[in-house]
Formats: structure tokens, C-alpha cells, sequence
């Protein structure tokens, strides 16, 4: 009943379906994180929550004036 | 660079952060010191004066837990409870609990080298500890772990900064290795047999020791990149995005990159070059996350000429990088067949430990230092004094343990015309002794540095109390004439 199971304790089926796991997955988190104008723009702008507790001359006021959309920026 | 802060200190526990932050200080002079006697006893072996405590094979676990658990664990404890208090703008949780990781920890460090030098030992490296210490440590772990989780349950902020992400990481992956890594049968109280045999021992033991640098010595020091270059800079950090790449990539490749410290032996071939495999993919988030921690600097470089704090965080990204790039070459079979067993190991290892892990953590330490106890840094010029101290002895230190291991790793592979082996081990050895020396001078470079940092430590603290003083002599004299 269980000897479908035993597919994945084959090394040859396990390793290249790892593979396609982990490969997908990657795929999803750079999908995730590069795609969606809105999304980049609301995942830069976590970037500043290191300063949210300070005084704003602490961070430099051109930082803070800028767009959070692009990397550096 | 120095300057007094106006935060409203009472909002946090800063207690337990500046108490961390001194025992790190003074296990890492102790560890270092440690490091640079064994370094001595190596090129002066007279130096174990037939004392068994003092024979290096009872000192290199003192220095490796003293600088390893006792520096760099402290250093972490310091600053994840400052971190998580800082961008969840939440007091920490369960401040007796903290309380309790604080002696727990310090003094499980301490009786671990008590034991180490009484000859006591699991024979583990980087995991000697005998198992009831083991255990004592596995109840601070967890307390440090219900402690952070519960503050960052607490935040204020809607989102967890990735700085947090990457000590929780630490903390998750840290229980999991100190557990399994430590599965043991007692027969004794100081005595005990590991449950596992042969090659899987080996195997677990190197899945521990790699993600043991893996997680502890660079994912949670990466969490102290991440919020205070930042800081100094008085920037974001370049890409937020690129950090969270940084991030899955980075604890997904890690831990099963552990059998590349077995490559040649009876580890199965495919473990082996499974392990090499995800070595060299490691350098790709290694390099993403030193990219993206130097980037920040981008448009304000002149700090590198102004500000000794950011020399201290940027060179510490610069031998992060240097030492992943070094790390996966090494990892492949051709060049460990000559790197392994020598002392271009030994040199790796400290590229990362002084270079990054030390200088990120005094980088970090002289940010915390008048923030903490409210007065600017005692003087900039000792952490410039610092700075070159420590670069000089991280120097020395690698490129003497480069040319000891490679030339030893050379000279073990050369043959005569006849095919017999060109050198004798103690050929090796006498070939050794010079860079020996050197990498005994560039330790002693870098302690001198550290004593110059616990100086300055010092002296800030003391100005700092004095400040408070004459304030509160200030504020008695007008509530007695009102």
C-alpha cells in the first residue's frame, strides 16, 4: 500500500526532485522579491526602520527625502 | 563616530547589553591572550614546561570557547538584546530571564575552561564541552531564545527588520547543532561516549563544526552588520531586497556544506562533493551580503577618512569577503588534498574569526559604547591606533599561516627523482618555525589592540560616571536652595 513510498528512497528519483524543490523555490524568492513595483517599494522602505527611533538629523536628510524604490538610493 | 546620545536611555534594558558587552571584552582579552600563548608554545615548545594544563593540547580549546563562546557569544548576546529592542522600539522581554542568560551563560563558559584544563573533554572540536555543561547550556539557549522571540512578539513595528531575521536564524539553527552534535551516553559525571560511531560521528561532528561558523560566526554577526553599518553610516543599507536574497539563500547553502571538512576520507564521495558543491554556491550570498553591507557607504566614502568606527565595520566586510572566497576554494577536493591538515586552515579560520567576526564586533562595540552610557568615546585617536594594531596582526597572522601551510602542504607532496619523498615530517616542522613566529607576533599585534580598546572602554566609562555625577551634584544644589 506504502510502496509508492518507497520511490523517494531511491537516490536517483530523491536527488533530482531536491533539486527541483529547492531550484523552485529559489525561483519563487527572487520572483517574489524583484517583481511588483509596489512590493519593491514597500520592501525598500523597511530598510529605515533602524532609524525610526532616532532623532531624523541622524539620518542624513537626502536619505530620507528620496524615493525607497531603488537599491541604494 | 563619538557622540553623546539624547535617546531616552530608560525605554530599554541597555543593563544587560553593557554587561554583555564588558564580559565579551574580557573573555576576549583572556581568549586572545590564550591564543597568542599557544601560537608561542608552537614556535617555543619549552613553553609547556611539562605543566599538563598548559600543554597546547589542553589550551586550544580554552582559547577556541574563550574567544569563540566567551568573545563572540557574549558580543552576540549584546547586541541581539540591543538589536531587537532597537527596530521592534519594545523593552526587552522577561528581564529576569535575560538575567539568567547573562550568569549562565559567563559562567558556563568559565567552568568549560576550568574542565578543559583539568583535562576534561568530548573530544569535539568547538563542541568539548563534557555533557552536563551541554545541558546547562541548552536551558540558557532556550531561555535566550524565548527572550528575544517574545520581545520581537512585542514590536511595535509592523515588520521584522532582517537584522532580527538573521539572529533568529542563528538562534533556531544553534539549539538544533548543540543537541544533535551533542547526543551523548554518560558514564561518568565529566565522562561521556557520543551515541553516534565511525564516519557518521565524523560526519555529524563537521555538520556541527561548519554550521557552528555557519551560524554562529556569520549569520549572527551578519544581524550586526545589517543594523549597525547602517547605523554609522547614517544610511539605509543598500538594498533591502538584496538582503532578503541574502538571507534564504545564505541558511538554506550552509548546512550542507559540513563535508568538505572530510573530503578524502571514509565519508561517501558523494557527500563529499555534495558538500564542495554547495561550498561554491555559498560564495554567491556570501558575496551578495558583502556587496550589500559595503554598498551602503555608497555616496559618503569620505566617512572611511573621517570616521574610525566605519574603517573598523567595511574592513570587516572586506575580510568577510575575502575568507568565503576562500573558503569554497578550499572546499574543493583538488585544493584540500594540500590545504587540509596544514596551517592554511588555521590561517582561514582566523581571516574569518579576527577579521570579521573581531572587527565587526569592536566596530559595533565603540557605535554602542557612548550610546550606552550616555558621553562621547573616550578618544578617537586610540580606535584609529586600534584599527591598524588589529589590521597589521590579522596581516602577519595570514600570510604566515599561508606560507606555513602551503609550503608545508608542498613539501609533504614532493618526491626525489626516484620517487621517494623529497622531505621527512620534522623537515616540515623546522620549515614551519619561522612563520610560526610571525603569526605569534601578529596575535600579539592584535591583543595590544584589543588592551587598547579595553582602555579607552575604560576611560569612557569613567568619564561617563563622572558626568553623572557632577550632574546629580548639580540637580542636589538646586533642589537645596529651592
Amino acid at each position: 500500500m506504502l510502496d509508492w513510498f518507497s520511490w523517494f528512497t531511491h537516490m536517483e528519483n530523491s536527488k533530482p526532485l531536491a533539486l527541483l524543490l529547492f531550484f523552485g523555490a529559489f525561483c519563487g524568492v527572487m520572483l517574489y522579491v524583484f517583481t511588483g513595483k509596489q512590493r519593491a517599494k514597500r520592501l525598500e522602505s523597511y530598510k529605515y526602520i533602524p532609524f525610526d527611533d532616532e532623532p531624523p538629523e541622524n539620518l542624513r536628510s537626502e536619505q530620507r527625502s528620496q524615493s525607497p524604490q531603488g537599491d541604494g538610493q | 563616530m563619538a557622540q553623546s546620545s539624547a535617546l531616552p536611555v530608560e525605554q530599554y534594558n541597555f543593563d544587560i547589553v553593557r554587561r554583555f558587552m564588558i564580559v565579551s571584552m574580557v573573555y576576549g582579552i583572556i581568549g586572545m591572550s590564550v591564543g597568542v600563548y599557544i601560537a608561542c608554545e608552537l614556535a617555543w615548545p619549552f613553553l609547556n614546561f611539562d605543566i599538563p594544563a598548559l600543554t597546547f593540547g589542553r589550551l586550544r580549546p580554552v582559547h577556541t570557547s574563550l574567544v569563540i563562546f566567551g568573545f563572540g557569544g557574549s558580543a552576540l548576546f549584546a547586541t541581539a538584546y540591543y538589536i531587537v529592542q532597537r527596530t521592534c522600539q519594545a523593552r526587552l522581554a522577561f528581564p529576569w530571564l535575560a538575567e539568567f542568560t547573562f550568569w549562565g551563560w559567563t559562567a558556563g563558559v568559565a567552568l568549560g575552561v576550568i574542565t578543559y584544563m583539568a583535562g576534561f573533554s568530548q573530544g569535539r572540536e568547538y563542541a568539548e564541552f563534557e555533557w552536563p555543561l551541554d545541558i546547562a547550556i541548552t536551558l540558557v539557549w532556550v531561555a535566550y531564545i524565548v527572550v528575544y522571540v517574545e520581545t520581537l512578539r512585542r514590536r511595535t513595528q509592523p515588520h521584522i527588520y532582517v537584522a532580527n531575521w538573521f539572529f533568529l536564524a542563528f538562534l533556531l539553527a544553534v539549539a538544533l547543532l548543540h543537541i544533535f552534535n551533542n547526543l551523548a551516553v554518560p558514564s561518568g559525571l565529566l565522562k561521556s561516549y557520543s551515541l553516534f560511531a565511525g564516519v557518521q560521528d565524523a560526519m555529524t561532528q563537521w555538520w556541527y563544526g561548519h554550521n557552528a561558523v555557519g551560524f554562529f560566526l556569520t549569520a549572527a554577526f551578519l544581524g550586526m552588520m545589517y543594523y549597525f553599518v547602517p547605523k554609522q553610516a547614517g544610511r539605509p543599507v543598500y538594498s533591502y531586497r538584496l538582503s532578503i536574497i541574502h538571507f534564504w539563500a545564505l541558511i538554506f547553502l550552509y548546512m550542507w556544506a559540513g563535508g568538505h571538512h572530510l573530503h578524502w576520507t571514509a565519508l561517501p564521495d558523494w557527500v563529499s562533493s555534495l558538500s564542495a558543491t554547495f561550498s561554491i554556491l555559498l560564495l554567491m550570498p556570501s558575496w551578495g551580503g558583502m556587496i550589500n553591507g559595503i554598498m551602503t557607504l555608497s555616496g559618503a566614502w569620505d566617512k572611511l577618512r573621517s570616521d574610525p568606527i566605519m574603517l573598523f565595520l567595511i574592513t570587516s566586510l572586506s575580510f568577510y569577503g575575502m575568507s568565503t572566497f576562500e573558503g569554497p576554494l578550499m572546499s574543493l577536493k583538488s585544493v584540500n588534498a594540500l590545504s587540509h591538515y596544514t596551517d592554511w586552515t588555521i590561517g582561514h579560520v582566523h581571516s574569518g574569526a579576527l577579521g570579521w567576526v573581531a572587527l565587526v564586533s569592536f566596530g559595533s562595540f565603540y557605535h554602542l559604547m557612548p550610546r550606552l552610557y550616555e558621553t562621547k568615546l573616550y578618544s578617537q585617536t586610540l580606535v584609529y591606533v586600534h584599527f591598524w594594531l588589529a589590521t597589521i596582526g590579522i596581516v602577519l597572522y595570514i600570510t604566515s599561516m599561508w606560507v606555513a601551510g602551503i609550503g608545508q602542504g608542498l613539501m609533504l607532496r614532493s618526491f626525489d627523482d626516484y620517487g621517494n619523498l623529497a622531505y621527512t615530517f620534522i623537515e616540515t616542522v623546522e620549515f614551519m618555525h619561522t612563520p610560526y613566529v610571525w603569526r605569534a607576533l601578529g596575535g600579539a599585534f592584535f591583543v595590544a589592540g584589543v588592551l587598547v580598546m579595553a582602555y579607552n572602554m575604560v576611560m569612557t566609562v569613567r568619564a561617563s560616571q563622572r558626568e553623572r555625577a557632577a550632574l546629580e551634584a548639580k540637580l542636589a544644589a538646586k533642589l537645596a536652595k529651592a
